[in-house]
């Protein structure tokens, strides 16, 4: 508190430059390496990072991006929100009542064992080789996750936290809103993490498998004639897209959870 | 309570396959496309009769195990000697975060062109998924490690590899097992996605030529066996977990009392 505001502020600076050093060294050293190490090469199947990021610009044009790669992400988003929201329905219904739990639980085990690309020939059978097969195979996949973390969430309330919301009159809606699906959202979110890394897993294999756009057809198309800086250069993309997810996601759950994380912290600090 | 359960479990797989007879037969959806429950028994039947069936089994858990005991490994070195050492943490944190995101089936082109329909090619995608699912365990249980635990064994002059062992290693173990555990469902995963997808032998490729001849009731009954194979890897990780960790909750117990 006796500090000069200039001297905290300056010293904030350099810890945050510190900390952006540490972010960026490593990756920076990384890219150089393989920059380095690819610069010479005349393998067929490493080209120098040079030629990938030199035709990166050209092979991902606006066009591209709004005739493959928007239309992935759609279908990702389409399978995700619907997965999402059948998951947790679902889930809050069968953790709700013991008995429908121990009916249901064994068959939800085998299904949620069973790897989920399998599932893309079976869906293609109904479902033909179209965007509804695509949003079906994504949420499919997606929904296990999200379904057996909310029915161990639910399960898991607090009981005197239900008693004490029964006692105060809180039923219906307001219960399942501010008593069981909050109490439950962290693990709902450990879901939908899992969640998450399946569909995008999903997306590229629905798409390698049938389909005449998206990222995952048109990576193998390049694959498939030796177009190898442009394989490159989509395999990039795909783990850009994985990033960015990922951190949209993180953002999310920093927001919905805000109130748990801090609870958490107090938690260890009062001790 | 557990025996009333059992049987409400039970009778759900029953419900479950009875519906499975029912729906096509009823007509509710097309027969050609959900055989119904018994003519997908018979498929299995003959499936577990075919030695070729055996060998694509054999296939898939040559894969998986494989590429589990190489993440595993790797991830287990890998996180340990990042902890330990000063600021390796704080400077690969950030392309941890990066590379852990990527889907491991963007590699899938990659694979094909550098090794075929070969082992290899499965197990570069199970390693590279598998494997940050074991890091990231092992980076946080090495977190956990207590303070006063590792001041004290260092004032008692342990040496860098006895702190790792006896302080470090027993607080990091209940993290690294959960780790396995998801490792080992991933990796069969990628194991089969990659036979499906690439053509390498396994079940994952006999799913693929079953559903390009037509063979419908085969074809479920393999996923079937898909199924069954992740129940067991989840089943035996469990097992697995708790034999590891049987003295880990006896400790607490002790301390509690």
């Amino acid at each position: 508190m006796g500090v000069p505001p200039g001297r905290v502020t300056s010293r904030a600076w350099v810890r945050a430059l510190l900390r952006l050093v540490f972010a960026l060294a490593l990756p920076a050293v990384l890219v150089a390496v393989w920059w380095a190490a690819s610069a010479g090469s005349t393998n067929v199947y490493w080209p120098p990072l040079r030629t990938v990021f030199g035709v990166f610009p050209d092979v991902w044009t606006g066009e591209r991006l709004r005739g493959d790669v928007l239309p992935s992400v759609l279908r990702l988003a389409a399978g995700y929100t619907a997965a999402a929201v059948a998951g947790v329905a679902l889930g809050t219904v069968i953790g709700s009542w013991r008995a429908v739990r121990a009916l249901c639980e064994p068959v939800l085990e085998f299904l949620r064992a069973v790897p989920p690309p399998v599932l893309v020939p079976v869906i293609m059978l109904f479902a033909g080789i179209g965007d509804t097969m695509k949003i079906a195979v994504i949420a499919s996949g997606c929904v296990w996750p999200v379904l057996l973390n909310t029915v161990e969430g639910v399960r898991a309330v607090d009981p005197v936290l239900a008693d004490t919301a029964r006692s105060y009159g809180i039923t219906g809606v307001a219960r399942l809103r501010q008593v069981v699906l909050r109490s439950a959202s962290p693990q709902i979110f450990a879901g939908l993490r899992q969640a998450l890394s399946i569909g995008i897993i999903l997306m590229v294999i629905s798409e390698m498998f049938a389909a005449s756009n998206g990222l995952g057809f048109t990576v193998v198309q390049f694959q498939r004639g030796f177009a190898i800086p442009d394989m490159w250069t989509g395999i990039l993309l795909l783990g850009l897209l994985g990033f960015l997810l990922s951190v949209l996601f993180g953002l999310a759950e920093r927001r919905v959870l805000g109130w748990y994380h801090g609870l958490r912290e107090s938690g260890r600090r009062s001790p | 309570m557990r025996g009333s359960d059992a049987a409400l479990g039970a009778a759900g797989c029953a419900v479950f396959v009875l519906l499975g007879e029912a729906v096509p037969r009823l007509g509710l959806v097309d027969e050609d496309h959900f055989p119904p429950a018994g003519r997908i028994a018979v498929a299995l039947g003959s499936e577990l009769s075919d030695t070729a069936f055996w060998s694509a089994l054999g296939d898939t858990l040559t894969g998986w195990a494989l590429g589990l005991a190489i993440a595993v490994s790797a991830g287990v070195v890998a996180g340990v000697v990042i902890s330990v050492t000063p600021y390796l943490r704080e400077v690969t944190a950030s392309t941890i975060e990066f590379l852990r995101p990527i889907p491991s089936v963007a590699l899938i082109p990659l694979a094909v062109l550098l090794y075929g329909t070969e082992l290899r090619s499965v197990l570069l995608l199970v390693v590279y998924a598998a494997f940050w699912q074991v890091l990231i365990q092992v980076l946080y249980g090495v977190r956990d490690v207590d303070p006063v635990a590792e001041e004290t064994a260092r004032s008692y002059g342990l040496g860098a590899w006895a702190r790792i062992r006896h302080v470090l290693w027993p607080t990091a173990l209940p993290y690294v097992m959960t780790g396995v555990r998801l490792a080992a469902a991933v990796a069969l995963i990628l194991a089969v996605t990659a036979e499906l997808v690439i053509g390498a032998p396994g079940l994952g490729a006999r799913i693929a030529v079953a559903q390009t001849s037509q063979a419908v009731p085969e074809m479920y009954a393999l996923i079937v066996v898909t199924g069954v194979l992740g129940l067991l890897v989840n089943v035996g990780a469990r097992a697995v977990e708790r034999r590891a960790l049987a003295w880990h909750q006896s400790v607490r117990g002790e301390v509690a009392v």
